[in-house]
């Protein structure tokens, strides 16, 4: 039996703002400290305090979603939500819950005619949990935990997209497409491997003949997926494992699942039944939340020039497109192009050296545009260097290589390597001629209308000037000196 | 409205309650009577009042994103009953996780 059904992705993704304080108290938002630097009696939980929210922590989180397009309410309130673990001091965590900060939005994923809009359902504002190190290697077989409050309050936004992906791939697109457009914003760190950016994915299957809401469907939740590419591989699997089971006649259950990245597979964690009673109710120690049309249109102006944007920019620039999705993507290699074209506008020179050559130096040595090893404006007199005749292309990646490595700039390595292109013709003809002479019979295959003879010639001339003569003027003096002989 | 035995049940275990089966059906009673109680505000007229969720009319007071002074670590660790590398211990858990 192969009963036909859609995929149906629906996405969580906790990002950790960065503000300098944590959401309700004045400790350090921090990442990295030594265990339980960063507490007071606020995020430790202890009777009698009073939190304070934190207003830039509001002003990060409206950004965020001013970005996606999102509704802000001017009107928002905060909720208790109660659960049991040792993370959590409290034992209830401060979110939003019927009245979150802001509703409906969406992330544009695709390019050109294959373009799609993923609702966003929410964004909302809440403190995270503290962390906890196991004693042991894995969970499972641990003996006990150690607790480490330092992160617990720190500024969370949880942006909850509608189930509107239909593949592992549509929901890499997504994520991919959000930190995008969050990068941009500057509002947090973003690193899943440092968790300041984590997902969970739910996922069902959609019998075809079903006419049901979605909500009704049987859901799968993989938590705390570390990269991108686990969240793919683990909804991949999770698809797999539940058409087998509805092959088999088994049903679904409503369930969390963990990822093991060593085998790809997901594994059982909890029943939601069991665990999701949360009785939510209004956290009496914090007013409402209202925003005024005057502080929205502050949080409004200071937007950056997004994505979208800047991609049409490209375009219109005459980037191509596969380009301008790289270049886009990582606000730090935008930056890097935007200063290299500012020196020198070319910008399709530009853009083929930063995106081939540059890149693939960067990527070898695993270095960030953040902090560039030569300078865009070290780049762009290299390319000037190019323009004037002065090198070759061939010769330009040999000292790139080495401006890469030493920090020189392009002139103190053209010195140093004495990589002068040779632009003297008649110290250039006395060598064609030479090799002219030296073999008769390719010149008469390339008279004969081999064209491809032309080429053993060139590369004659090019190893006695060792590369550095001008590829084009060889072959030009080259069926000059051949005419004369003919 | 009448609170069953069951829903205490289910509530204490939520709340982690050990209560004792002689015990439920009192507690069923007893927290029943009290929202009972509360069902009494249902006979009030409030159609012209605005739904609240907070009995202060104060609104958002936020502070600014200044760090001040966290207490020192053998302080904030001081009531764990167990300490290792700073840290409070706790038993092994056998749940996956929650939130
Ligand atoms: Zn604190």
């Amino acid at each position: 039996m192969s009963a036909a059904y859609e995929v149906v992705i629906g996405l969580e993704v906790h990002v950790e703002l960065k503000t300098a304080t944590k959401l309700f108290c004045g400790c350090a938002n921090a990442f990295g400290q030594e265990p339980n630097t960063e507490t007071c009696p606020v995020c430790l939980g202890m009777p009698g305090v009073l939190p304070v929210l934190n207003g830039e922590a509001v002003s990060l989180a409206a950004r965020a979603a001013l970005a996606l397009h999102c509704e802000i309410h001017s009107y928002s309130k905060f909720d208790r939500k109660q659960y049991f673990y040792p993370d959590l001091p409290k034992a209830y965590q401060i979110s939003q819950y019927d009245q979150p900060l802001a509703e409906n939005g969406y992330v544009e994923i695709g390019f050109g005619e294959g373009k799609r809009k993923i609702g966003i359902e929410r964004i909302h504002l809440e403190e995270d949990a503290g962390k906890l190190n196991h004693i042991g290697n894995r969970l499972g077989d641990a003996t006990g935990s150690l607790v480490d409050l330092n992160r617990a309050g720190v500024p969370l936004i949880e942006i909850v997209s509608r189930p509107q992906m239909h593949s592992p791939e549509e929901a890499r697109q997504y994520l991919t497409e959000l930190k995008t457009i969050l990068s941009y914003l500057d509002i947090s760190d973003l690193r899943m491997e440092e968790g300041s950016m984590r997902c969970d994915a739910n996922i069902s299957l959609k019998p075809s003949d079903y006419t049901g809401s979605l909500f009704d469907l049987p859901r799968v939740e993989i938590k705390n997926v570390n990269s991108f590419r686990n969240v793919q591989r683990g909804i991949e699997y999770e698809i797999g494992r539940q058409k087998e089971r509805l092959a088999q006649g088994l049903a679904i259950v409503r369930e969390t699942r963990g990822f093991d990245d060593a085998s790809g597979t997901t594994y059982s964690q909890r029943s939601k039944e069991e665990a999701n009673d949360y009785r939510y109710f209004p956290e009496p120690d914090l007013p409402p939340l209202v925003l005024s049309e005057e502080w929205l249109a502050k949080q409004q102006h200071m937007m950056p020039e997004l994505p979208d944007s800047l991609r049409a920019g490209l375009l219109q620039r005459g980037v191509a497109e596969r380009d301008v999705q790289v270049l886009v993507q990582d606000p730090d290699l935008y930056r890097y192009w935007q200063q290299a074209v500012a020196e020198f506008s070319d910008v399709r020179q530009v853009t083929n050296w930063i995106l081939s050559d540059y890149s693939r130096l960067m990527n070898a040595h695993s270095l960030s545009f953040a902090a560039p090893t030569v300078t865009a404006k070290a780049l762009a007199s290299l390319l000037r260097l190019i323009e004037s005749g002065t090198l070759s292309g061939k010769m330009a990646k040999e000292v790139l290589e080495a401006m890469f490595e030493s920090g020189e700039t392009p002139q103190a390595v053209v010195k140093r390597l004495g990589l002068i292109q040779i632009t003297d013709q008649d110290a250039i003809r006395d060598i064609v001629s030479s090799v002219v002479m030296a073999n008769p019979a390719v010149v008469k295959d390339f008279l004969g209308g081999k064209d491809k003879a032309l080429a053993f010639l060139v590369g004659q001339v090019m190893k006695q000037t060792k590369g550095q003569a001008k590829p084009d003027l060889v072959n030009d003096l080259l069926r000059e000196v051949i005419a004369t002989y003919a | 409205m009448s609170l069953t035995n069951k829903e205490v049940q289910h509530v204490a275990r939520l709340a982690r309650l050990a209560i004792l089966p002689p015990e439920i059906a009192e507690a069923t009673g007893t927290l029943g009577r009290v929202l009972d109680y509360i069902n009494l505000l249902n006979e009030l007229d409030t159609e012209h009042v605005l739904p609240t969720t907070h009995v202060v009319p104060l609104l958002t007071t936020w502070r600014e994103d200044r760090v001040e002074p966290s207490l020192p670590p053998q302080v904030a660790v001081q009531n764990g009953p167990e300490v290792l590398s700073q840290m409070f211990v706790v038993p092994k858990i056998l749940d996956g996780g929650a939130g």
